[in-house]
């Protein structure tokens, strides 16, 4: 009916739509040139092989490492002597959170002088947490952590898990105060953003591993370093979350707002608060799990919890005991996961505030954020019931903190109520239990699991080592060079360079390059079951219903629980690392790649259908080739996921860059060259996720 | 086509002193270089050639007209003629680079924040193509958000928020939230959010182009009753002519964000004021835009005595049967003065042109 288009036969001179001004993009011949460099680097291999390697043996420290032995022992002479920033301001910061945490644990989980038990023994201490789940997540979550809490009890971890629980809680909140202004100032200031996005990219980029120790030597070992790592670590995701929450309030919204005459005060309280509320709190999901995995790992630094049960038992090579406080970990994940779930829920409920938008954010580490989410969390809610009104509920919540109050009261008096008791201790026995299983499993799949494991090893790790170990420093430099041109331009190679640089200035190049050779077998190994796996979810809703939420469960584990099974079944070597990493950096590379897959569009499928092409073509020519910039993306975390994962799995035979920065926190004249280890690991981080992002910013547009 | 020979064209321009809404000479460039391309010989560039050559985007190209009250006042153009950012210039939502607007006398190119808060609050609402509603309020809860934000106690903005439901037509739903509506009650509680704070100036961004055409059909005789009802000025952005024909008092058509043309429906259908406009309204039935003053001829001589006399602004299409219905050929009057005579011929030439 409108005049849009001139009548058929007719042409109409001036309706035609303009010509938008593009450029063109060169043809870059990239795969040839990548094959040349790989075809040079073969040759120089075998011409210069074993010259140059910059290996360094064990024991063996450079004045590097010298340097840094001498800067921590000056630094703890500063402090110890009074000196006013390490001394005054981080000594009373330290001092603080020291006491802070001691003051919880003798609180809720250690004796708390001249008592011989905590404050509020284990019955007060359920019915408190109970309570509190249920103010914030409703009935169902409360039951779950009633269930989880006991468990930690039953398998013995009683106060390990319970300080975990302080030191994540503890870190979630402090990341709340500094982490939700953060985000809305960056949402609404340019310059904000500006400056503190490259903050925030380094912290993610750079493996958790790697700052432990000079935190450790900052703040001291213990609990404030724990908290401080911990924070450090858990703080990107809110903030950015937050961040996206608020940006993704609907341009309309904003300006129908605006034409109303709303001042910015009333826009950000009236509109945009309400509207991202449900984004804000899957932030505090994804701090919380993170918080938890940090919590952790922080044992390295002595922090209270369940990481150190799990590191001793790692690093005797006990399956069962690790198991077990393991499965303590993942109960705690679960536990934290579900209820900062079930509240976020609760937010959409009392708030109707759709969740922000997510189809295609343009930063792509907004992506990468949020694939790590549940599905629930990017779909939005559907079917409401109506909820209970405020007055009602307040009165139904102070009426249940009553048996709470009583519970506490009777955990102070009396002791069968204030400790768990140790014969419902069923922790050992499990241990045993899961010890006897994995031997008898291992035997019998072992010839499977060799093959396995010496098939990727004689077939892919020993040579690429021998490729990138032995070749000539200046020649595996070029090579990196190169590839990080060809692929990203010279934006990437300078980063390359500068990387590089601080790698040879650690003195660690060859552990560097041995720690990227696994990482990149670790990640070839990823990509190929995330694209079999994503493909297969991309294309099939009921594959892809069954499969997520296996994913998800996965990632809510921390880390190093993943060292556990790999362990049980590959003992203590290089691989034990390579496949702990793997059952890492899949789940989220495949999620990656499906919604790459599904995200093309119906359309187009729907025309490439109807010139009758079949499912492998289609895949191919069609699903793949469209979806690349989802396959780099999941290339960039994939690398990430598997490099820290691997110097984790350090500890467990995994040797090179990893295995120094755990021998730095044990013996101290390693510790320069465990920090070292820890910049050059940041180093090798930075490039591989500089190279990549480039890459998938190049090659991503289609 | 110039600025001044379209002013001509529009007959119905307001003397000065009774205007609702005036601009002059407004200029809207995107890009770093923006303030740097009036007055330059870029400033002649076509839009891509600017583009190309400084990477401006010259959105809003030196655009002028006036808004009598009470007016409607359609602006019309394809996607990416300008139109959009446009009417987001009048209230400043986005900023002008260049040129003046008033409103009621206010300037607004110089108002302070405060000012503009001001405006945008009492004196003007506008109605989004998107509805940009809060999907966290419900209906009356939206409707009243304008009058809660500029502090009007809660019963006083819930009986007006309840007055506009009842306006509007959406009396039962009030209670509801946004996504539990259709398309067009959802435009229909963007309107009465409009109307709620008594604005003298209405604008609408494409209010009616995410709807489906009956609903579109429903929506415009709503803004003709409320129109005829409140009696608003009215500045209406759509990029749909057939729209623009029947809500338009007045018709601005802009392509590249410069003016083609502007002139009240009939003058736009009847003189075109080039091949681009000519070929918008090529497809539209003359006879229902047209009056007879676009199809009489002058007198033969003889012929003015005597005859049916018929108004010079009757649209064909009403005024064809008594034509053909006299005997001879009818006198056309504009008021008093005789201007022309009108037969059969003249408006068979009109009806069987469209038919064919």
């Amino acid at each position: 009916m409108t005049t849009l288009q001139a009548p058929p036969g007719r042409p109409g001179p001036n309706v035609k739509e303009e010509q938008p001004y593009v450029d063109t993009a060169p043809n870059r011949h990239t795969a040839l040139w990548l094959a040349v460099t790989v075809a040079v680097w073969v040759v120089g291999w075998l011409i210069f092989r074993g010259q140059d390697t910059r290996t360094l043996s064990f024991q063996d420290l450079n004045g590097f490492h010298r340097w840094l032995n001498d800067l921590r022992d000056s630094i703890q002479l500063a402090s110890s002597r009074g000196n006013w920033f390490f001394h005054g301001v981080i000594g009373n910061i330290s001092a603080f959170f020291n006491w802070l945490v001691g003051q919880l644990q003798e609180l809720v989980s250690t004796p708390a002088f001249p008592r011989p038990v905590p404050q509020i023994g284990w019955l007060g201490v359920l019915a408190l947490l109970a309570w509190v789940a249920y103010a914030v997540a409703g009935v169902r979550s409360a039951a779950l952590v009633l269930l989880s809490v006991l468990g930690f009890g039953f398998l013995g971890y009683w106060g390990d898990s319970i300080d975990t629980l302080i030191i994540t809680v503890l870190a979630v909140l402090i990341c709340c105060l500094i982490g939700l202004p953060l985000g809305i100032a960056m949402a609404r200031r340019k310059a904000v953003s500006v400056a503190v996005t490259p903050v925030l990219d380094l912290m993610q980029t750079m493996p958790a591993f790697a700052y432990l120790a000079p935190l450790a030597l900052i703040f001291g070992i213990g609990a404030s370093s724990a908290v401080v790592c911990t924070l450090i670590y858990a703080l990107p995701p809110l903030v950015r979350i937050t961040e996206h929450g608020i940006r993704s309030v609907p341009e309309t919204t904003l300006e129908a707002a605006g034409s109303l005459g709303v001042t910015k005060q009333q826009m950000l309280r009236r509109v945009q608060l309400p509207m991202a509320r449900r984004t804000i709190v899957v932030g505090i999901n994804q701090c919380t799990m993170a918080a938890l995995s940090m919590a952790t790992i922080a044992a390295f630094v002595n922090s209270p919890g369940l990481g150190k049960p799990v590191i001793a038992a790692l690093q005797s090579l006990d399956v069962g005991g690790a198991a077990v406080s393991g499965f303590c970990i993942v109960i705690a994940a679960i536990m934290l996961d579900r209820t900062t779930t079930a509240a976020s829920e609760r937010a959409e409920k009392l708030n109707r505030g759709a969740l922000a938008s997510v189809s295609r954010p343009g930063v792509m580490l907004m992506t990468v954020v949020l694939e790590k989410l549940p599905r629930w969390a990017t779909e939005e809610q559907r079917g409401r019931r109506p909820l209970p009104s405020p007055l009602f509920r307040r009165a139904v919540l102070a009426l249940t903190f009553i048996p709470v109050l009583v519970a506490i009261l009777l955990s102070r008096q009396y002791l069968s109520l204030a400790t768990f008791s140790s014969s419902a201790n069923v922790g050992p026995r499990i241990a045993t239990a899961v010890s006897d299983l994995t031997d008898t499993v291992v035997n019998s799949v072992d010839t499977f699991t060799n093959a396995f494991k010496n098939v990727i090893s004689y077939g892919l790790l020993n040579p690429l080592q021998s490729l990138l170990g032995e070749a000539p420093w200046w020649l595996m430099a070029a090579v990196l060079i190169s590839v990080a041109f060809f692929l990203g331009g010279w934006r990437p190679a300078a980063v390359t360079v500068v990387c590089e640089a601080v790698i040879l200035g650690t003195g660690l190049w060859h552990d560097a390059m041995v720690t990227l050779t696994m990482t990149l077998v670790a990640t070839v190994m990823v990509m190929v079951l995330a694209m079999l796996l994503g493909v297969w979810m991309g294309r099939s809703r009921p594959a892809d219903t069954v499969v997520r939420p296996v994913l998800d469960t996965f990632q809510t584990i921390p880390p190093f629980v993943y060292l556990v099974p790999a362990l049980a079944l590959f003992s203590s070597s290089r691989f034990t690392a390579i496949v702990a990493a793997m059952a890492y950096a899949v789940p989220i590379a495949t999620k990656l790649v499906a919604d790459g897959i599904r995200g093309v569009s119906p359309s187009t499928v729907e025309a490439a259908r109807s010139a009758g092409i079949t499912s492998r073509q289609m895949i191919m020519k069609v699903q793949l080739p469209m979806a690349r910039e989802a396959l780099v993306l999941a290339t960039n975390q994939g690398l990430l996921y598997v490099l820290s994962m691997v110097v984790i799995g350090g500890m467990v035979g995994g040797g090179s860059l990893g295995y120094l920065v755990v021998s730095g926190f044990s013996q101290a004249q390693l510790f320069g060259k465990g920090i070292a280890a820890g910049i050059a690991i940041t180093a090798l981080g930075v490039m591989l996720d500089r190279i990549t992002r480039y890459a998938a910013a190049r090659h991503g547009r289609i | 086509m110039t600025q001044t020979q379209a002013k001509e064209h529009s007959g119905a321009t307001t003397g000065e002193g009774d205007v609702a809404l005036s601009v002059k000479d407004l200029w809207k460039i995107f890009g770093d270089k923006a303030d740097k391309v009036i007055g330059t010989p870029d400033a002649e560039l076509s839009r891509q050639e600017l583009q190309a050559k400084t990477g401006c985007v010259a959105a809003v190209k030196d655009v002028s007209f006036e808004v009598a009250p009470g007016e409607v006042f359609v602006v019309m153009g394809l996607s990416g003629s300008g139109k959009s950012t446009l009417v987001r210039l009048l209230t400043r939502l986005i900023e002008p680079t260049q040129g003046s607007i008033r409103m009621a006398g206010e300037d607004i190119t110089s108002a302070s924040d405060q000012q503009l808060r001001d405006l945008r609050r009492k004196h003007v609402a506008m109605v989004f193509q998107h509805f940009g509603l809060l999907p966290h309020r419900k209906v009356v809860d939206n409707i009243a958000f304008g009058l809660e934000v500029r502090g009007v106690s809660r019963t006083e903005r819930r009986n007006r928020a309840q007055e506009m439901v009842d306006l509007v037509g959406l009396s039962g739903y009030e209670n509801s939230y946004p996504d539990q509506l259709s398309g067009g009650m959802q435009q229909r509680v963007g309107l009465a959010r409009a109307l709620a704070a008594d604005p003298q100036l209405l604008m609408f961004d494409e209010p009616f182009s995410a709807l489906d055409p009956l609903i579109r059909r429903d929506m415009q005789n709503e803004v003709i009753r409320l129109h005829e009802e409140v009696g608003k000025t009215m500045v209406f952005i759509t990029h749909d002519l057939a729209e623009a024909l029947k809500l338009g008092d007045r018709i601005l058509i802009m392509r590249d964000g410069e003016i083609i043309q502007i002139g009240r429906p009939d003058e736009v259908v009847g003189a075109p004021a080039d091949d681009y406009v000519k070929d918008f309204v090529s497809e539209v039935p003359k006879s229902h835009v047209l009056t007879l003053r676009w199809v009489m001829r002058p007198a033969r001589p003889g012929e003015a005595d005597n005859g049916p006399t018929l108004q010079a602004d009757r649209v064909v299409r009403d005024a064809a049967r008594e034509v053909l219905a006299a005997d001879g050929p009818c006198r056309v009057f504009a008021g008093e003065e005789f201007i022309g005579m009108v037969d059969d011929e003249d408006i068979l030439r009109v009806v069987v042109a469209e038919e064919g």
